[in-house]
């Protein structure tokens, strides 16, 4: 019988904070500069310059530690990393070691295998590296250190996933945890979260930890998922065949959909930590540590649990709109200015999901404001623009952000209600269709959808179906 | 002296260290590090029991700046620091990915 292996997975997640500037130095962190123009000497690593702790930093990795149930170290502090590599002008990496900030987490997943806690071992901050650029016309690197001291935290976890399913439900967690915390925006696509998989295989039953490696550059949930099974098979190979597994950072290829040992960086990795002797301890006040928490906001499984209990609307939409923060603000913003949460819930699910889905976007990306939806949904209320009409307008709103009152006007998309108007055209209609007439004479009830669709048009589409239906039915008495 | 620096040492901390040592280096080296561990060794006499071990030698803790941008940019000024420029960027030897 073949042998049952078991998928070990441990995970090291990378989240670039949303500062408005890097963790040690006043330069800004604006994604899209021209290179090297967010920069000075300290994240430069120039001698003699000294670094000072932006302390949003501190107060987003507790907000982190806190969500994900952790221990806070109350008196935390910096260590080197050093290393020597381009990409990093002061050759050590700030980071911690010996006295991360956050420890002993956990955090809450559902597969369909059921609920499970994942643990967090750690979570520390430190900072992130330059750019490098391989310039094959003079067989040389360039580099750009306009990300270099970006503020980062690394979010350890234990190895406690099984699966691909299990990793990606960890991440989805954490990500929307950070999301609602405003702490990064979280995109795996652009690198504010990224995401290094350590996995390991055994003999299913063994208490023990097979050798792992770790894979490097995944940067979608799909990647992580292909990643995941390849390495795994490949592992599975190697045992099957009686070879060892070798300790290793691989690279995923996820083109050729299969990982290279990328070739360490001389000799064996020896970052002979230290404490910084240039940045001073930090202690978290129980104050501190108090205000940090009472600014912590609604998350997700909470914002559930009351949108159930405040708002009749499917459970299914529940779990759509909360899956992003933003969405999940627009929804409550935008039922709170027009008291309709059920339609608004509508205009999110259908229209916006739909229009998201065709310009291949993100919720975080939508651009209207819940005032010019609720006066859209107004409109529609009052029956001052029809439901196609409202469906047309919202198509520019979603583009442009438009005032649907304005928009409406300017356009001359009101509902006609003037009996007189519809009678004129519903007796035109009447009158160029004589066998639609007679069938629905006849009882054939098709007949009358077919005359209120050509009056619909005549109209243009500016006017009711139900409105016109009635005064049709009039009509051929 | 105690310490003794194995010839293999020296070796290894040369290339973290990135320097390239001649033979008569490598020696002085050895001695002065093995000198340096004897003088470490000395604090190891000391009695630490119940010590919290100290992580910075000022009194002093929680340094920060608030989270606004002070700098403007002085990519110029910057870039007079690097062994090379190319593209507003630092120009510096092929590195391996």
């Amino acid at each position: 019988m073949a042998k049952q292996y078991e998928t070990v997975i441990g995970l090291e997640v990378h989240v670039e904070l949303a500062t408005r500037t890097k963790i040690f130095c006043g330069c800004s962190t604006a994604f899209g500069g021209a290179p090297n123009t967010h920069t000075c000497p300290v994240c430069t690593g120039m001698p003699g310059s000294l670094p000072v702790l932006n302390k949003q930093v501190v107060e987003y990795a507790v907000a982190v530690g806190l969500a994900a149930n952790c221990e806070i170290t109350r008196n935390c502090k910096f260590d080197r990393k050093n290393y020597f590599y381009p990409d990093n002008p002061q050759n050590y990496q700030i980071s911690q070691l010996y006295l991360p900030i956050c420890r002993d987490g956990w955090v809450g997943i559902e597969t369909q295998a059921g609920k499970k806690k994942v643990r967090i071992h750690e979570i520390h901050m430190e900072e992130d590296a330059g750019k490098l650029i391989h310039d094959e016309w003079e067989d040389c690197s360039l580099v750009d250190y306009n990300r270099s001291g970006v503020p980062l935290i690394e979010i350890v976890s234990e190895p406690d996933m099984r699966s691909a399913e299990e990793v990606i439900a960890y991440l989805e967690k954490l990500r929307l945890l950070i999301q609602y915390l405003g702490a990064s925006d979280c995109k795996l696509q652009e690198g504010s979260m990224r995401a290094d998989v350590n996995l390991s295989v055994r003999e299913a039953g063994s208490g023990r930890l097979g050798v792992r490696t770790e894979m490097k550059n995944l940067n979608s949930f799909k990647a992580i998922a292909r990643a995941i099974e390849g390495e795994r098979q490949r592992q599975i190979e190697l045992l099957e065949e009686g070879k060892p597994v070798t300790q290793e950072t691989r690279r995923w290829d996820d083109n050729k959909e299969y990982s290279y040992a990328m070739r360490s960086k001389e000799d064996a990795q020896d970052y002979r930590y230290f404490p910084d002797p240039d940045l001073a301890p930090v202690h978290i006040s129980e104050a501190w540590l108090q205000q940090i928490r009472e600014k912590q906001p609604e998350f997700r499984d909470e914002k559930m649990a009351r949108y159930k209990e405040e708002f009749n609307i499917p459970d299914y939409d529940i779990e759509i709109l909360t899956s992003s923060k933003h969405l999940a603000d627009l929804f409550e913003a935008t039922s709170a200015l027009c008291g309709q949460p059920k339609k608004v819930s509508n205009w999110l699910m259908v229209e916006t999901l739909r229009l998201l889905k065709e310009k291949d976007m993100e919720p975080e990306e939508i651009r209207f404001s819940p005032e010019n939806l609720a006066s859209l949904i107004g409109l529609t209320e009052r029956k001052v623009i029809n439901g196609s009409v409202a469906k047309e307008v919202f198509e520019v709103l979603f583009e442009k952000d438009i005032d649907p009152e304005k928009y409406v006007e300017e356009k001359g998309l009101k509902t006609e209600r003037d009996e007189g108007a519809l009678k004129k055209s519903i007796e035109e209609i009447v009158e160029a269709n004589p066998q639609s007439v007679e069938d629905y004479k006849n009882g054939k009830e098709k007949a009358i959808g077919f005359l209120v669709g050509q009056t619909m048009k005549a109209m243009k589409g500016k006017a009711d179906p139900a409105q016109i239906n009635t005064i049709l039915r009039e009509f051929l008495k | 002296m105690v310490n003794r620096i194995s010839e293999e040492t020296i070796e290894y901390v040369g290339i973290l260290a990135k320097l390239e040592l001649s033979e008569e280096e490598k020696k002085q080296a050895g001695q002065d590090m093995g000198r340096m561990l004897d003088y470490i060794d000395k604090l190891g006499e000391l009695d630490t029991e119940g010590v919290e071990p100290m992580s910075h030698v000022f009194s002093m803790e929680n340094v920060f700046r608030e989270d606004v941008v002070t700098n403007k940019d002085m990519r110029d000024d910057i870039l007079k620091n690097a062994p090379g420029q190319k593209d507003g960027m630092f120009q510096v030897p092929r590195t391996v990915e």
